[in-house]
């Protein structure tokens, strides 16, 4: 990202500076006096057109998600959608036996990849910010991934679990009959065979993420640091992580968001089935599955939406009141 | 280069064993983050009859690009590719166009609304795709447009799905290009107000010429994810003859899955275009992701 402001436009310049008005202090109010009527019409416009599409799309649906929770539908007719309560989520808690193994494989997703890509991805970055030779090369390579569409990465790493053909059981004389050890297939394994996968993804992403940061780190403070006889360890631990904290809440945020947001790679792999199930892949089920129950549905992803918001409203209330001050 | 490195050696001689460790650690790691992409082309370039009879994990008797073309052709994959397009280009255009004129507004003109219109927008893009999805499709099927697409209705047709990337991606560009456009001097657009440009001509020919670092970045991560996109068209789209390449994927699997080999090449030739993208505009990509992040 640049930082550099560009140098002043000709127009720019041909005007005497606007007395003491400093740019970067809030805008002058005296701005709005100069608009003509057609200029605050296309600003209506410029600003009211992405807005009424985004907040239409997005926004409402998503409180009509809220609304259709606490009813059952059809989806033919609005005379049948029918106020039920709390009935959905009554049985979304006590009688569905998906609901609660899939918001603890969520949670599994979320700690896993906190604990192992994320970290990984970071000492890769602090080793490939030494101005190492080939740093873009390693970086290439861990950060391939990343481009890759999830449903890729899918069909990727199911040639290296298949039970008959893949890459591990042949290694280890699993692929015959009897033998078998199904990475897809068995409850017990398959989560941690796609969070395998994931992570892979994930640790160049976080990789990329924690270099930027870096990046924005003072040398002078690394100097600072070795000469008053710090380690490499120490300087990092008492010098550099605390200054890349910017970075470790952009990547707590994007991590949850990611282990809300799981779904193309389960559903490349196994559709969801036993062991692997999620509260996304519960909501899709709702819609395209076999039993299309609007309101049930609904509930669900009402639940994804609270967790998400308990995420997202702390982090941008940080963000936006931190710009403001700036 | 050799007297860079030798100067630098001579400075943390100490250390040079550590340096070596260091590369075949790092060589290591790239190694092993690859092999299972080479894995998979390995698999891709061998017949299928061949890896029946020996195993994957044989010494190959012949290599081709057989299953490549086989997987091109016979799932008419060139249709596919259109379709994504059709879709993609629109979309990745039309978001930049529509973000760059929120964010134009938002840092520009403080309307005490900014901020707010700001939030709605990055909140909106951090919800997971499912928590909207269910009214979502309801919408569109109760859209009616007879004439404007093939389905006569906003579900299963390219427009609907231009249209959900559209508002869903907006929220993270428009947040990237105001923090952009805050950087840009304030003199700027105030001299040409003074000159009684309007505001349209501002936004056109002052301040969006000055973005086009951001809208670069923008463009091509954007390009990447819409290309990537699974979940819209799985659920929006409901005639396989539709489905963008990632999505139609899934179907060309479920049709072809007793030859692995096959599917694998399949697989791989729908990662060739963000791989290009990747190679040639690395920079912008990841100046794109990194664009959000780092004001975070």
């Amino acid at each position: 990202m640049t930082t550099n402001t560009p140098t002043k436009s000709p127009e720019a310049a041909a005007v005497p500076p606007s007395g003491a008005a400093p740019a970067g202090t809030n805008k002058p109010s005296g701005h709005r006096r100069l608009l003509t009527r057609r200029d605050r019409i296309t600003l209506g416009f410029m600003a009211g057109l992405p807005t009424l599409l985004h907040i239409a799309l997005v926004w409402v649906t998503a409180l009509a998600s809220v609304a259709l929770a606490f009813t059952t539908w059809d989806g033919i007719g609005f005379d049948s959608i029918k106020w039920v309560g709390l009935d959905n989520f009554k049985q979304l808690f006590n009688d569905n036996p998906q609901f609660w193994p899939a918001v603890e494989h969520n949670v599994i997703w979320f700690v896993v990849l906190i604990v192992i890509p994320t970290p990984l991805g970071l000492f890769l970055a602090v080793q490939l910010d030494k101005k190492i030779r080939f740093s873009r090369v390693y970086q290439t390579a861990f950060f391939l991934p990343v481009v890759l569409s999830m449903a890729v990465i899918g069909f990727v790493w199911q040639l290296i679990y298949n039970p008959d053909t893949g890459l591990i059981n042949s290694l280890i004389g699993a692929n015959e009959p009897g033998k078998y050890i199904d990475w897809i297939g068995d409850p017990d394994l398959n989560l941690w065979a796609i969070l395998v996968a994931a992570s892979w993804r994930h640790t160049g992403y976080m990789m990329i993420l924690y270099l930027a940061g870096l990046k924005g780190v003072d040398p002078s403070l690394r100097e600072a640091s070795a000469l008053d006889g710090a380690n490499e360890w120490q300087t990092f631990k008492n010098v550099i992580f605390p200054t890349l904290r910017p970075t470790n809440t952009v990547v707590l945020v994007v991590t949850i968001i990611e282990a809300l947001r799981a779904f193309d790679l389960v559903f490349v792999f196994n559709k969801g089935a036993q062991g692997t199930e999620l509260l996304s892949i519960l909501v899709t089920n709702n819609i395209i599955g076999e039993s299309s129950r609007i309101g049930y549905g609904s509930a669900i992803a009402v639940v994804l939406l609270l967790i998400s918001l308990v995420v997202i409203i702390p982090y941008l209330v940080a963000t936006f009141r931190k710009e403001r001050r700036a | 280069m050799s007297t860079t490195t030798a100067t630098l050696g001579k400075k943390s001689a100490p250390i040079r064993p550590a340096r070596i460790l260091l590369h075949l650690f790092l060589a290591g790691a790239a190694l092993a983050w690859i092999a299972p992409l080479a894995w998979a082309i390995y698999a891709a370039l061998r017949p299928y009859s061949e890896t029946s009879e020996k195993g994957y994990v044989s010494w190959p008797d012949s290599l081709s690009f057989d299953n490549f073309t086989n997987a091109f052709t016979q799932s008419d994959m060139s249709h596919y590719f259109v379709n994504t397009m059709i879709i993609a280009v629109p979309a990745v255009l039309l978001t930049l166009f529509l973000s760059s004129m929120v964010a134009f507004y938002v840092s520009r003109f403080d309307f005490r609304l900014n901020l707010a219109l700001l939030l709605v927008f990055t909140a909106g893009n951090l919800l997971p795709q499912q928590v909207i999805i269910t009214p979502l499709y309801r919408l569109y099927l109760l859209i009616d447009l007879p004439g404007i697409t093939m389905s006569g209705k906003l579900y299963d047709s390219a427009l609907g799905l231009v249209l959900i990337h559209v508002a869903f991606q907006s929220g993270f560009c428009a947040f990237v290009l105001s923090n952009y456009m805050r950087t840009l001097p304030h003199e700027l657009t105030e001299a040409a107000l003074v000159d009684g440009a309007s505001v349209w001509r501002q936004y056109w020919q002052i301040v969006l010429p000055l973005c086009k670092p951001a809208m670069a970045a923008l463009a091509t991560l954007l390009s990447i994810w819409i290309y990537n996109d699974f979940f819209w068209a799985l659920v929006l789209i409901s005639t396989g003859e539709n489905m963008p390449i990632t999505s139609a994927l899934n179907n060309l699997s479920g049709a072809y899955f007793t030859d692995p080999n096959l599917v694998a090449a399949g697989a791989l030739l729908t990662a060739i275009p963000t791989l290009i993208v990747y190679f040639v505009l690395q920079r912008q990509f990841v100046s794109g992701l990194t664009l959000g992040a780092n004001k975070g």
